[in-house]
């Protein structure tokens, strides 16, 4: 079984195609490995009997000799991603008997390329949140140093944490601050949000619709490349959609980066942060010009103002989005004598804390007298934030930063919302400017805690930055599993 | 933006919470507006950032919003439409009587 598990996905499939192993025996180890971690809460819905049909399935087009490129791969999809006649509840009570009646563009493009689904993996409610506390069934526990009891990050924690319990083979996830990134970062993974635009929107919760974006959640960064060739797509029923051909990302994987270079912004190094990640920072900075990267200092003057601007934009963008949770025509009704209790009641009941604070955020900050004095500032400011990649990138091709200012923390210590956003400081900056970053483990902190860096780079640029990410990872060489994944 | 302490108060509250339909209770109003300050006051910030001249920015895509053909691609799907909906009746979604 361990042999099993220590495939990583890219070698799993190799193995299949080989037929060292079947999808059977490897779907199999998986639904064992999501019983013996079930103390870590990931999952919300095991879904074992298709799993083993879809695994059988894979088998045969195996044996026919026409496997697809995800052929017979078991893997766990966030519960954002809808998902037809599997329960979908976006960790929310005002969804726990949400069945969909359609599949999302991303999963159905992951089954169509030969995909095994595990389950719907626990996520923040709505994907608002940095430590996936805000799930309605409670938190999930980070594999790392398990008895402590740490975060998985959020608010792809559900999606981070199996993929570091090894409970899933890779995992979706979606980015909208930092949702993919920072939780990779703190369960020691791989997690690329890609460009906005390269996965289609359709069929995923709307929380911000002009920052949401879908990605993998990956041991590797080969990994991550074949999940995102399958994800990835145009889609015409997505109005945000790229109409723009993505090259197979499994041909960059050794490029190298002779020649390029590589931009350290001096803001992304602020107090407040780590030792521990700073001293990993340098030596990134340092095995980039070993492998023959141009290192370049760079200025993106307005960072201290992404996350400002973010906490207007995305709240107003939910607002508007989560209006649609009214009792009416899907989810939790609470009786009411008149509609307008009925509504009040039903998302007061249905919603949790966090997702009331900031439809109450993006309702003040669209209504009649402040719109401009916040809504349309912060997308002024957006436009200065882009710009300041604009220039940079006319001089790098990607910006080197740590993922996070902290390791992971434990769970319950942060009970202030305003220091739970600080959480994202480092990845919303490019959340807002819509380019594609990936966080990658490169060492372990005093504590024992993975400690991740990230990359970015220009938009569409999915190729370079998994070479890019490639000759971090062989540098930093992170080898480390999780105390509490499955044996 | 209004940069004071308290930039909310419990009355703004009420209000903001009935243009949301978000039900809150008494009891967790004082926090509640407390939150909502201290975000508030956070992103404030902006005041700082000289934006004269500068255009705000919706969509990153840079793209013109595509449009398809005005034709109907679907249909004949009631029950799916319907399928969740906590109350139904004769392919209708049912809501508490708004009219006497």
């Amino acid at each position: 079984m361990t042999e099993l598990l220590d495939l990583n996905l890219v070698e799993a499939s190799k193995a299949l195609k080989k037929k060292e192993i079947s999808s059977l025996e490897l779907t199999k180890a998986y639904l064992k490995s999501i019983s013996d971690t079930s103390s870590l809460g990931a999952y919300i819905e095991i879904v074992e009997v298709k799993a083993i049909s879809m695994a059988k399935e894979s088998d045969k087009k195996l044996i026919d000799g026409i496997a697809r490129p995800l052929e017979g791969i078991p893997i766990g999809i966030k519960d954002m991603f809808c998902t037809k006649n599997i329960k979908t509840t976006a960790s929310s009570k005002i969804l726990e008997n949400f069945i969909p009646t359609y599949e999302s563009t991303v999963t159905q493009n992951l089954w169509n390329d030969g995909a095994v689904i595990l389950g719907k993996l626990s996520c923040d409610e709505f994907a608002m949140g940095s430590s996936n506390e805000t799930a309605a069934k409670g938190n999930v526990i980070n594999p790392w140093l398990k008895n402590k009891k740490m975060s998985p990050g959020g608010s792809s924690g559900g999606s981070a944490a199996a993929v570091a319990a090894r409970s899933a083979l890779a995992a979706t996830g979606t980015d909208t601050g930092g949702s993919i990134r920072q939780p990779a970062a703190f369960c020691g993974i791989t997690g690329l949000k890609p460009t906005y635009g390269r996965c289609s929107r359709w069929g995923i919760v709307a929380f911000s619709s002009s920052l949401d974006q879908a990605g993998p959640l990956t041991r590797t960064v080969s990994d991550a490349a074949l999940m995102l060739n399958s994800m990835a797509g145009y889609d015409q029923k997505d109005s945000t959609s790229a109409n723009l051909k993505m090259p197979d990302l499994m041909d960059y994987l050794d490029k190298g980066i002779k020649g390029k270079k590589i931009g350290i912004p001096k803001e992304y190094t602020q107090d407040g942060i780590s030792e521990d990640i700073v001293k990993f920072y340098e030596k990134s900075i340092g095995w980039l010009r070993d492998e023959g990267a141009e290192i370049i200092p760079v200025s993106l003057p307005h960072t201290k103002y992404a996350l400002p601007a973010y906490y207007i934009i995305a709240p107003a963008e939910a607002s508007s989005n989560l209006a649609r949770y009214d009792g009416v025509r899907y989810g939790v009704r609470q009786e009411a004598s008149s509609l307008d209790e009925m509504y009040e009641l039903t998302r007061a009941n249905g919603f949790g804390d966090e997702v009331k604070r900031r439809i109450m955020i993006g309702t003040y900050v669209l209504s009649s007298g402040y719109y401009d004095a916040y809504y349309l500032k912060a997308q002024k400011v957006r436009r200065l934030i882009k710009e300041d990649f604009e220039n940079v990138y006319k001089k790098v091709d990607y910006i080197l930063t740590p993922s996070t200012p902290t390791t992971s923390f434990e769970l319950g210590k942060k009970q202030d919302p305003l220091t739970m956003y600080l959480n994202d400081i480092f990845t919303v900056p490019a959340s807002l400017a819509g380019l594609p970053g990936i966080s990658l483990p490169v060492g372990l902190d005093k504590s024992g805690l993975p400690i991740g860096i990230q990359l970015i780079a220009n938009s569409f640029d999915e190729a370079g930055l998994i070479s890019t990410a490639r000759v971090l990872e062989m540098s930093a060489g992170f080898n480390f599993i999780a105390d509490g994944a499955a044996k | 933006m209004p940069n004071k302490d308290t930039i909310v108060d419990v009355p703004t509250v009420n209000k903001i919470a009935r243009l949301s339909r978000l039900g809150i209770p008494e009891g967790n109003k004082e926090s509640l507006t407390n939150d909502l300050n201290n975000i508030l006051g956070f992103v404030a910030q902006l005041d700082e950032v000289d934006t004269s001249n500068v255009e705000p920015l919706a969509s990153v895509t840079g793209h013109k919003l595509p449009l398809r053909s005005d034709d109907v691609n679907d249909g004949n799907i009631e029950d799916l439409v319907l399928k969740n909906a906590p109350e139904r009746s004769s392919g209708f979604f049912v809501v508490p009587k708004v009219i006497d």
